[in-house]
């Protein structure tokens, strides 16, 4: 049986409806033109916004650091917790939630799909086994690789295809999606407990820098074609004056051609690397700076990583960060130093109105959205959990549709951000038209997924989010019902069945898990195996045998190949 | 799968479902569903294997009638357990950790559903170490990052040889790694412990600490290390001198690495001395690289504290009784909710509490009707109102595993499990539905009889 979305007001970037009057029709759970009208069941949407559902590009919600997040925090879990229903599992955590309260928490916004942020291939299983118990959404794994030994080596010797060959191998043993990049070098610095503080800095004893590393997977990546760009978190984040740092690693693909319709270079939570000043005393934004470059590449985009002014978990795979900012607010502090692959670290930290940095860092995340003129250049992310958590979206959402939620939040803060970011001279409001780019459309296009998600064009599947709200009667001075319409769908469609109405669950359902398998000659891929056997016995500490993730761990797997 | 030489056929890259060590390169040669052969495995590993064929092991259900067990069919003894479940208002679930994460979504599952306590044997061996790590973290690695990196290994209230028996070898002290290509020659090995155990034998420097003073002996070397004045001449049995020598050693390692084990869990102090050992750790990382990491037991202790993090938020002990998860240990731990005599039912799975509960605790146990599932009629299936024999996870059902540094691995299905004998998945998916379906029929009872008036 089809359905009908009868009279709703569409906003469909990526097919250019702005906002339009428009039936959108369902059958097998994708969008079709055409239907038998008189067996399709019709939901009355009239004068509410429809939108593809969300896409999450960029959120720390599974896996081994995740897990170590919640068992770190029990102060994160007692205040915020949801009780079991008939059809629901029950959970805890504001920072660090649960997993299904993850794929609860995400369905009552409207997000149908989303990508962990950092799966380490060792625990690739692990996150495997939580993205399985996170129900209602697509998901994925953005796959660490930016401090990987076998990389650095085929880097270091100029085998691009070699290296292309690894990377294909290693991509389809853990079912990753993506290849992410953190700290290029200065995790495996900290194995020493050192680390690269510059894009030229030498990796200890691999004779690579942070530079070569950036420049070589990009090239990897659009060799094998694969969906998304290289996913890059630069070295030195969260470090003063960083924005330099950020300045010249965007400049490290210059001239790379994008093997789809897409960026080359995703850099991600940019807020976090967009830091001037040489003390705390002078601690400034330089989003103007980092915006100034976007606005004129076409190569390269960015997610925002807001800061929403939260007490969180921070956790990265950039393990001497950690340690720092641990360093800073001697509050507790975890680490995971994982074999030949990376090394990721855990911390609280309050993001408290009264400081200064966290006032501005707050702003520095408005101001790289509203500087950047082309919305498909800025996605919405928090970085979750580390600017803040996720179910903040729809107040991040408030402040960029409206100016006067933002002059309530400055006045709250601390009058740094009066001197030392642009913010409170901006007046630019978004329209939903761009919040609908920012949160899905040029999410999926990123990924690129956008054959099949973050539009409602026939061949889409039906992942749609439906809000009330009156577009006609919207008042951007209206912030606080702006937040609660976003924190609570009318209706979230999954694969075309209603999973929420008026935000409550009505259905649980499971997502795919979205993997990729890149071709790569077969002779080199040979040769690469061969390395790989002889090289992992010697310093792993599993057998090769063990180490691929099958397929069993996977909800209806859905293999993207190139 | 390889065809082994002459007879049988051969498994090949098996993982050991003994201890917390994971080893995962084990060899068994099976012929006739009989485990022939094991290559590679302890004495302890292989024999966990080789018994198999000769254990005799209840091939079925018993409930106890007139005070002595009776052999039953499966639907009855389900039929028992849902009925004693359901009529519990507080029951407890304890085990989980010699078995896999996939009997512990069922048993978690089942806790919420029961609004039930669901525990670990964590609770009573690493427990304090949770506590700890939550007070101030936990800067750890995987073990092959220490093979590959570690120079100097310390292992401190913790004697692999006898309950890690392949841990020196596999991924601390003996094996070449990446930049220690001459194995056991580039690196050193310090032993702590209150006597001279066989692994401290091995070690370069063995440091016999008083018993029970673990912590002080930790606080002078965070001390020492930090820069300050060591007053005494002699801290927890150790001289001033040794101390200062050993925190030299600390600090001008390249990468060290501490295992600490129930040595110092379960000696006085207990959390202070994780939380005293692991800042040890955390100031060492301001002079070098340093990690630490927990001699985990039970095969997948570590596996049921991270599938009961996911799931609901913590670790441990944690109490559905409110329809969500809660967490407070003293409170909501096993032994304490028998020792309040506030269990008043429970569910026993692959662990045996009698065997290694306080006094106290095990008499409540004895006094509420409780259900184990189980291979083997040990202590407290003796003392149960029914048992059910289960498979061995890791032998003769796949399933997954968490090693002690949290590296996951699947387990491999080496042998079919006895005729007539359920996995724990099942036997507890089988006990979720009776509880649901008593549930449901309840339900419609009450409704009917809000009808009648
Ligand atoms: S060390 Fe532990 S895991 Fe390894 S073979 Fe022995 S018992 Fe099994
Ligand atoms: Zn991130």
């Amino acid at each position: 049986m089809g359905m009908i979305l009868k009279n709703g007001i569409v906003f469909d970037p990526m097919n250019n409806v702005k906002g339009e009057k428009k039936d959108i029709l369902i059958e097998n759970g994708v969008i079709v033109d055409k239907l038998n009208e008189r067996t399709a069941r019709v939901v009355d949407v009239s004068n509410k916004v429809v939108m593809p559902g969300g896409v999450e590009i960029h959120s720390h919600m599974a896996g081994g650091k995740v897990n170590s997040g919640r068992a770190l925090r029990p102060e994160d879990h007692r205040g915020f917790v949801m009780p079991k229903t008939d059809i629901t599992r029950s959970g805890s955590g504001f920072s660090t939630p649960t997993t299904f309260m993850t794929g609860y928490l995400y369905s009552k916004m409207g997000y149908t799909t989303g990508m962990t942020a950092a799966l380490p291939p060792l625990m690739g299983r692990h996150t495997h086994e939580e993205l399985k118990d996170i129900p209602m959404m697509d998901k994925g794994a953005l796959t660490l690789l930016g401090n990987n030994w076998f990389v650095m080596r085929y880097l270091k010797e100029g085998d691009i295809e070699k290296c292309a060959a690894y990377v294909s191998w290693l991509l389809n043993a853990v079912k990753g999606y993506a290849v992410k990049i953190v700290n290029p070098g200065g995790s495996e610095a900290w194995g020493w407990g050192k680390n690269c503080r510059s894009i030229d800095d030498p990796v200890p004893h691999f004779d690579i820098t942070p530079q070569e590393i950036i420049k070589g997977m990009v090239e990897v990546n659009e060799r094998l074609c694969l969906p998304h760009s290289v996913h890059l978190h630069p070295n030195n984040l969260g470090r003063l004056g960083n924005f330099e740092t950020t300045l010249q690693t965007m400049k490290i693909p210059n001239g790379t051609k994008a093997a789809g319709d897409r960026q080359v270079l995703q850099v991600t939570h940019t807020q976090f690397h967009s830091y001037g000043g040489d003390s705390w005393k002078t601690f400034e934004s330089k989003a103007d700076a980092i915006a100034d470059v976007i606005n004129k590449s076409d190569d390269i985009i960015i997610d925002t990583g807001f800061v929403t002014l939260d007490e969180t978990t921070t956790m990265t795979a950039d393990g001497p960060m950690e340690f720092y900012l641990s360093g800073l607010t001697r509050l507790k502090w975890v680490n995971r130093n994982i074999e030949l692959e990376t090394s990721p670290g855990i911390t609280p930290f309050v993001f408290s109105k009264k400081m200064p940095t966290a006032s501005i860092q707050w702003a520095i995340g408005l101001e790289l959205a509203l500087l950047i003129e082309d919305p498909w250049k800025v996605l919405l992310t928090t970085d979750h959990p580390n600017g803040g958590p996720f179910i903040r979206y729809p107040r991040i959402i408030a402040w960029l549709m409206s100016e006067k939620y933002r002059e309530k939040t400055i006045s709250e803060v601390h009058k740094a951000v009066n001197k030392r970011s642009v913010v409170p001279t901006l007046d630019r409001e978004y329209d939903l038209n761009e919040i609908a780019v920012i949160t899905r459309a040029g999410q999926a296009k990123s990924l690129g997924l956008d054959h099949i998600k973050g539009h409602l064009g026939p061949g889409a599947h039906a992942d749609i989010a439906v809000y009330d709200i009156d577009p006609a009667n919207l008042n951007p001075n209206n912030y606080a019902e702006i937040e609660e319409k976003f924190a609570n769908t009318a209706y979230t469609i999954k694969d075309g069945e209603i999973v929420v109405k008026d935000g409550e669950i009505v259905k649980v359902v499971d997502g795919r898990t979205l993997f990729v398998n890149a071709k790569v000659d077969p002779g080199i891929e040979k040769d690469v195996i061969k390395d790989i056997e002889y090289n992992f016995k010697r310093f792993y500490s599993i057998n090769l045998a063990n180490y691929p993730v099958r397929k069993e761990y996977l909800t209806r797997p859905m293999e993207i190949r190139t | 799968m390889k065809k082994a030489k002459g007879y049988g056929r051969m498994v090949t890259d098996v993982v050991c479902p003994f201890c917390g060590t994971l080893c995962d390169d084990l060899e068994v040669v099976v012929e006739d569903n009989k485990i022939k052969n094991v290559r590679h495995a302890c004495r302890i590993g292989s024999s966990k294997f080789l018994a198999m064929n000769e254990l005799k092991r209840p091939n079925r259900p018993m409930i106890r009638k007139d005070g002595s067990f009776e052999e039953v069919d499966m639907a009855a003894a389900i039929e028992e357990c849902g009925r004693i479940l359901s009529r519990s208002k507080r029951p407890l679930l304890y085990g989980w950790s010699s078995t896999g994460c996939e009997a512990h979504f069922v048993g978690i599952e089942l806790a919420e559903e029961l609004g039930g306590v669901i525990d670990s044997t964590s609770s009573v061996c690493h427990g304090p170490s949770v506590i700890a790590i939550q007070d101030v973290g936990y800067p750890s690695a995987t073990l092959g990052d220490v093979k590959n990196r570690a120079d100097l290994i310390i292992y401190w209230g913790a004697n692999p040889m006898h309950a890690h028996p392949r841990h020196l070898s596999r991924y601390s002290v003996f094996p070449r790694g990446y930049f220690r290509e001459r194995g056991q020659q580039d690196r050193e090995l310090i032993v702590v412990d209150v006597r001279k155990t066989d692994t401290a034998k091995l070690a370069n420097r063995f440091v016999q600490v008083r018993y029970g003073e673990d912590f002080e002996l930790l606080s002078a070397l965070r001390l020492v290390i930090n820069g300050k004045e060591l007053e005494a001449d002699e801290v927890a049995g150790v001289s001033k001198e040794d101390i200062l020598e050993l925190a030299d050693r600390m600090k001008t390692c390249q990468y060290g690495t501490l295992f600490f084990g129930m040595g110092l869990t379960q000696s006085y102090g207990t959390h202070r001395n994780i939380d005293a050992g692991i800042s040890l750790v955390r100031d060492l990382n301001h002079h070098t690289k340093f990690s630490i990491v927990a001699m985990r037991g039970h095969y997948n202790v570590t596996g049921i504290g991270e599938v009961l993090t996911w799931q609901t938020g913590y670790p441990f002990a944690v109490d559905f009784s409110r329809g969500y998860p809660r967490y407070n240990p003293g409170e909501t731990t096993a032994n304490d909710v028998l020792q309040r005599e506030e269990a008043d039912a429970a569910l026993i799975i692959a662990s045996d509490p009698v065997a290694h509960f306080p006094k106290k605790a095990v008499e409540h146990l004895a006094r509420i009707p409780m259900i184990t599932i189980g291979p083997h009629m040990i202590p407290t299936a003796q003392l149960s109102e029914v048992f059910i024999p289960s498979s061995i996870s890791g032998i003769e059902e796949a399933s997954t595993a968490y090693r002690m540094d949290t590296v996951p691995l699947k387990l491999r299905k080496v042998i079919e499990p006895p005729e007539g004998i359920y996995s724990d998945v099942e036997i507890l998916e089988m006990i979720l539905e009776n509880v649901r379906e008593r549930r449901v029929r309840q339900m419609e009872r009450e409704k009917k009889a809000g009808e009648g008036r």
